[in-house]
């Protein structure tokens, strides 16, 4: 009986390989073989996407193409202007609130701390807040578009922070102050330190959400300032790429660049960081 | 993670009579200045929770980009969005589109986790593959399957060489169906992180509970409906809440499929929120803005505590 059963699960784990293969080639393979033979046709091959390989290979042309036309260089700059600030800020103020919520006991700040939270949940009022920034003066600017991210995210990184500062011994911000730290003293030295795993994970996460954001760009700052999101929707839907399917292809390989090597550089961080939180 | 390990063995009883210490000398309030908790309220209170305040109140306006003033105009809005059956046909493809999202989504991600589950290299680079999609902009993903999905295109050649007859499905132009289609598009851009999550899951399960039912002499089927199912829960619990809300505000996938069409039968609320924003209809916008605000804020709540009550049984 045992080696019959023994047998039947080798033979049932030597088909799961397989099946892997088949799985990832059909899901990932076929979409992504798709765009990568587009990418590298001419503009007549490239009319109806498909399989079929280029008669002629020219996906770096097709890159400088869509470089040179394009308007794909500012809106990189775009990006990074408005995703780097956003990130610090997010970060440097959700670090500094979440100390507080967490250390401190009170219902003032268990209600803080659910109005902290609750924009994990709730959706970002779109329409107003163009609304609020013309009353402001930052309508369609970098600094307005950068302060309604960070009202976004905030709560993603009040959320992960708070958790994680709670794990943390009070003991150990003691021992700094005996020596006469000052509470600025102890967060930048003790606190922030700690934090930079949670910290890590939520760059990771913010960046994914602020590089390929298109929705709330398209009201705040569309049509104004370029982002490479809004680019390829300005490119995709207007009359000078319509169906020109080899630019807009080898625009969305280049746009994805980034983030993608990222990935594949900080594969193992990224994963941990992210399922870690997850299942408690 | 080392900090994690320092952390576990300080005992309860030693940190609350360190509290109480505390509290006694008085000193934490100022070790802990309240002082810290300001720029971050700051921001969230004017960009977050103050436009939406504003959408409470500008929905009921006639706040438009044809006249500078604007007046208060009581439930016109709503009304109006009433009559020619918007306001409902809306919120019900909102909700039908983000059911059908976290249905497939989990679905996928638990396929993909059960099949992907042990440690081989195989394995590893599928999953980093499957994390791939994750990464990428759903506006691209959108454009990639608009491109697949024409009659003419890569789904339908493949389906053809298969059957060996020339199939001409129109995916993305039936009133029924495309919107199931779109659904799935969503649900394979977000399925490896659902995915990873699951597997996250798979993991912390004894190993000796799925031996032990083994012995007692259940088959797989049975192992995982009664083992490992039930201890999944709290992964079923992020996957499915994350998936409904972030499908409720789903917007890049649809505009870059279908935008809205055919005939508004794939119109989510921030597609219609959107094209009427456009328009210059802005308090039309931002009623169906507060109308998102006011699903999301009924639904989510029930949703989760009702997730946290499955774990609870176990």
């Amino acid at each position: 009986m045992t080696s019959a059963t023994a047998s039947r699960r080798r033979r049932r784990v030597s088909l799961q390989p397989f099946a892997a293969v088949a799985v990832t080639i059909l899901l990932l393979g076929i979409p992504f073989a798709v765009v990568l033979l587009t990418a590298s046709k001419n503009q007549a091959e490239a009319l109806n996407p498909n399989l079929s390989l280029p008669t002629h290979w020219q996906l770096l042309q097709n890159f400088s193409t869509v470089l040179n036309e394009g308007r794909m260089v500012p809106a990189f700059f775009g990006s990074l202007l408005i995703m780097v600030p956003s990130v610090i800020l997010v970060l440097v103020l959700g670090a500094m609130a979440s100390w507080i919520l967490a250390r401190r006991k009170s219902r003032v700040v268990a209600f803080l701390y659910a109005l902290g939270i609750s924009g994990i949940v709730l959706p970002p009022a779109v329409v107003t807040i163009v609304l609020l920034l013309r009353q402001l003066g930052l309508a369609g600017t970098a600094i307005g578009m950068i302060s309604v991210y960070t009202g976004m995210y905030l709560s993603t990184v009040i959320f992960f922070v708070t958790g994680f500062i709670r794990t943390i011994p009070p003991e150990l911000e003691e021992a700094a102050r005996m020596d006469g730290a000052s509470p600025v003293g102890v967060f930048v030295r003790i606190i922030l330190p700690l934090l930079s795993p949670t910290l890590a994970t939520a760059t990771i996460l913010i960046c994914l959400y602020i590089w390929n954001d298109v929705f709330y760009a398209l009201f705040v700052i569309g049509g104004r300032l370029d982002t490479l999101p809004l680019n390829l929707y300005q490119v995709a839907s207007s009359g000078l790429y319509l169906q020109n399917w080899h630019l807009i292809f080898a625009y969305i390989i280049l746009m994805s660049l980034p983030l993608l090597i990222t990935f594949v550089v900080l594969q193992r961080k990224i994963i941990s960081g992210i399922t870690s939180g997850a299942v408690k | 993670m080392s900090i994690l390990e320092i952390t576990k063995p300080v005992p309860e009883s030693a940190k609350r009579a360190d509290h109480r210490t505390a509290g006694k000398r008085g000193g934490r309030n100022r070790d802990h200045p309240y002082w810290f908790l300001i720029p971050a309220l700051v921001v969230l209170f004017v960009f977050f929770f103050l436009p939406t305040l504003y959408n409470f109140i500008y929905a009921f306006t006639d706040w438009s980009s044809f006249k500078s003033a604007i007046n208060f105009v009581g439930l016109s809005n709503f009304s109006e969005l009433l009559t020619n059956g918007s306001l409902l046909e809306d919120l019900r493809i909102t909700l039908e589109y983000a059911i059908m999202v976290a249905f497939f989504q989990n679905l996928f991600g638990l396929l993909l986790a059960l099949l992907l589950e042990r440690d081989t290299r195989i394995n590893r680079f599928a999953r980093a593959a499957f994390f791939v999609p994750v990464v990428m902009s759903a506006l691209a993903v959108g454009y990639i399957f608009q491109a697949m999905l024409k009659p003419e295109g890569v789904i339908n050649g493949i389906l053809g060489f298969l059957t060996g007859q020339h199939v001409t499905i129109a995916w993305l132009g039936s009133t029924t169906w495309t919107i199931v289609v779109v659904a799935v598009i969503h649900a394979w851009k977000w399925m490896g992180l659902s995915m990873l999550i699951y597997l996250a899951g798979l993991k912390t399960i004894n190993e000796d509970l799925v031996e032990a039912s083994r012995i007692d002499g259940a088959n797989r089927w049975r192992t995982f409906w009664s083992i490992r199912w039930p201890l999944l829960a709290p992964a079923i619990t992020f996957n499915v809440a994350t998936a409904l809300l972030g499908s409720m505000n789903g917007f890049d996938i649809v505009q870059a499929t279908t935008a809205g069409g055919p005939g508004g039968t794939t119109e989510l609320l921030n597609i219609f929120i959107f094209r009427t924003f456009g328009q210059g209809l802005f308090a039309q916008a931002t009623t169906m803005s507060l109308m998102l605000f006011l699903m999301v804020a009924i639904l989510a709540f029930p949703v989760i505590r009702f997730l946290r009550k499955r774990e609870e049984v176990l």
